[in-house]
């Protein structure tokens, strides 16, 4: 067992690191009070290679394997979740699954412009009666002469304001209810409508919006095979919740260092406020769980890239994670005190930021559903 | 053209830095990164050959083999091959030494221009360049804040307290540069995937023609007679904000003419 990265991780994550320190760190706070998607950004990353990370070089990606791809996640997360969540939508939940799933002819005409970084994707799946439970879409498909019908609308589908190639699940089969009757189409920026730019507590670099279709297109764009875009869906989210864990990893890593940095420089009674125990009992704690996290989102990694199962792993990486995040952000804007509160620090942000990872790509509640499942067999599936 | 860079493995900024008391040495446990300097005298490098499209880019380095991973860097924002040289003979090089066994090693190469970053970011000489162009019996311009080549002439830049000083040098040629010349570039991830397959050759003082008596510590001319922590910073003035601490630092800065 070696818990080291290779050279070659850690290089990359320098990269990501350094760029994230420069080019993302010093707006994060403005983009996040302007609500302001920073396009400029994924253009810079494109050019370092950074839009497709573990895509094969032979669609224009940078060959990577998927461990890079979350160090990478999880630095730029650190500086801005925001562009975390942007990254990770386009690459796992949109590249990867058409990879996955799409045909030679698909795969060469829209996997390398989305490795380049010329184009953005998105992934549109939920819909106002349909989160968890996402089997209830409504969105339909009906075969036509030349392809398919599409009509259908979605709701809170990240990066729709500036996507231009869109994965979308609709219901293709009469008479079958549930996951069984859905297939997924890959749609272009100019078959759908954005309707509404979403409010959101915090990820304010990133665009959600509600979405309408009601457009022909050809059988090409058919994803995968037909009434079976429900597993589509779910071998997404399995390999998308290990990318949101390491977004919620560098989410909390960066409310520690704020914290520590915090604790040497505030003075009270006399001392620092590090030398106080009850602080550093908090920090101690603080980067234990976040070590913890870290190690559970990369050997899910790990899995993932040997071809292992992952599902299990995944879930428990990214329900663990993203509630040290939330929990260790609130203990961050403690050790800050009343500066913590404020937009003077960054922690506020990193607090709001964080609360998401518990809901997107699976909430908390159906993470352990899929444990308890592992553990429960039969029993633990819903009748 | 064919282009020598000569760059330095160092302690990352981050980690504290302790020196050995019984050697007096840097303890270089710490990770290792490339010279911060360097990479704007590589980044100087690659423009150099990307405007006249042609040439090498070889960078030229004394240290340990495990600073490999730290050049790699070098490789990976574009350079095309590293030469190290490596000996348990060098250890404990001064600048004397240190200059002895690069100027063996870029005798080699023979390269149209060596360049030099500014200063190493651990023991801060900013001397070496000037040592090693000497050997080489080559002219040097330091400083240079801008570099153009044309046929074979170089012209540096460099700023001073009055203007700009404009050095004019036949090729071959030393140049060091500093960190206001570029914006180094941040290696891409193909550079950083395809920098292992590069060259990477780790030479011996032999290799390279070096007489080991006149490299290391055997070739040093420095004694580290002692070491001691800098001074406490001396007086300090503080101002309490009572509504005037603005004007009271405006009164101090002129009292020490800084404004
Ligand atoms: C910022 C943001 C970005 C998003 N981006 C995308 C995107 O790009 N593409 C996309 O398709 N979707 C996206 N989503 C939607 C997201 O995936 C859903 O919000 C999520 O799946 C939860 O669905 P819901 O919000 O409808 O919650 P609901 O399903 O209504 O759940 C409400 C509550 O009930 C609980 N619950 C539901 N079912 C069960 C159960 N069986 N057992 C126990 N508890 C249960 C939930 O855990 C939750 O606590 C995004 C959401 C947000 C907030
Ligand atoms: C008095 C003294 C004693 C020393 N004793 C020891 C010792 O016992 N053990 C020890 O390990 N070191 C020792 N050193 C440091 C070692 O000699 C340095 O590598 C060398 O002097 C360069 O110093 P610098 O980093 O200050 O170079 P600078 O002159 O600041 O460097 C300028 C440029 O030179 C190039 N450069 C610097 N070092 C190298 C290198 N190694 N290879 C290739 N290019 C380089 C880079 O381009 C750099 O930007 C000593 C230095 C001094 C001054």
């Amino acid at each position: 067992m070696d818990f080291e990265l290779t050279s070659e991780h850690r290089e990359i994550q320098t990269l990501a690191r350094e760029f994230a320190a420069s080019e993302i760190a010093p707006f994060a706070s403005e983009w996040d009070r302007d609500r302001r998607f920073p396009a400029e950004v994924f253009s810079k990353l494109a050019d370092l290679g950074l839009m497709g990370v573990c895509v094969p070089e032979e669609f224009d990606g940078a060959g990577c394997d998927f461990l890079s791809y979350v160090l990478v996640l999880e630095e730029l997360s650190r500086a801005d979740a925001g562009v975390g969540v942007t990254l990770a939508v386009h690459t796992s939940a949109c590249t990867l699954p058409l990879l996955m799933f799409g045909t030679t002819a698909q795969i060469a005409q829209y996997v390398p412009p989305l490795a380049r970084g010329e184009a953005l994707g998105a992934f549109a799946l939920t819909e106002a009666g349909a989160g968890s439970d996402a089997g209830a879409i409504v969105s339909h498909g009906t075969e036509s002469a030349t392809g398919w019908h599409l009509a259908g609308t979605k709701q809170w589908i990240t990066n729709g304001s500036f996507a231009d190639t869109f994965i979308v699940f609709a219901r293709t089969e009469t008479g079958v209810e549930g996951p069984r009757g859905i297939s997924a189409f890959i749609l272009d920026a100019s078959q759908v409508a954005v309707t509404r730019e979403e409010h959101k507590l915090g990820l304010n670099s990133s665009s959600t919006v509600d979405l309408v279709f009601d457009t022909d297109v050809l059988a090409d764009r058919l994803l995968g095979e037909r009434g079976r875009g429900f597993g589509v869906a779910m071998a997404t989210l399995d390999g998308g919740r290990i990318g949101i864990g390491a977004q919620a990893v560098g989410i909390a890593q960066a409310a520690l260092d704020a914290a520590c940095a915090y604790a040497k420089e505030r003075r009270a009674f006399g001392k620092a406020i590090g030398e106080f125990q009850a602080i550093q009992q908090k920090l101690a704690t603080m980067a234990t769980e976040i070590e913890a996290a870290r190690l559970l989102v990369y050997r899910a990694a790990m899995l993932k890239e040997h071809g292992k199962p992952h599902t299990v792993a995944g879930a428990q990486a990214k329900l663990f994670a993203s509630e040290v995040a939330r929990r260790q952000t609130s203990e961050a804007i403690q050790v800050l005190g009343g500066y913590g509160y404020t937009k003077e620090a960054p922690v506020e942000r990193y607090f709001r930021d964080a609360k998401v990872t518990e809901i997107y790509e699976g909430t908390s509640e159906i993470q352990r559903l899929v444990i308890a499942r592992s553990l429960l067999g039969e029993l633990g599936r819903p009748s | 053209m064919r282009i020598a860079v000569c760059v330095k493995s160092v302690p990352d900024a981050g980690s504290a830095r302790t020196i050995e008391s019984g050697t007096k040495r840097l303890d270089r446990s710490a990770d290792a990164v490339l010279n911060p300097y360097d990479a704007n005298a590589i980044e100087e490098a690659l423009r150099l050959n990307e405007t006249s499209g042609e040439g090498e880019v070889v960078l030229v380095s004394l240290g340990p083999e495990k600073a490999l991973d730290a050049l790699r860097k070098g490789l990976a924002m574009g350079a095309d091959r590293v030469v190290l040289v490596s000996d348990e003979a060098a250890i404990g090089s001064d600048l004397v030494a240190t200059s002895y066994a690069l100027a063996k090693a870029l005798e080699r190469e023979d390269a149209d221009l060596v360049l030099f970053g500014q200063q190493g970011s651990d023991s801060d000489g900013a001397v070496l360049w000037a040592a090693v162009a000497d050997r080489l019996r080559r002219p040097l311009i330091s400083q240079v804040a801008e570099l153009t080549v044309s046929d074979s002439t170089i012209t540096g830049k460099r700023q001073t307290e009055n203007g700009y000083d404009t050095i004019q040098a036949p090729l071959p040629a030393v140049v060091a540069v500093t960190d206001a010349i570029n914006e180094p570039r941040y290696p891409s991830l193909k550079g950083i995937m395809g920098a292992k397959k590069k060259p990477q050759d780790v030479v011996s003082l032999s290799d390279i023609g070096a007489d080991a008596t006149r490299a290391g510590e055997a070739g040093s001319r420095t004694t580290v007679m002692t070491l001691s922590p800098p001074p406490p910073r001396g007086d300090s003035k503080k101002i309490e904000d009572d509504g005037s601490a603005a004007a009271a630092i405006v009164a101090f800065l002129e009292e020490k003419k800084l404004l």
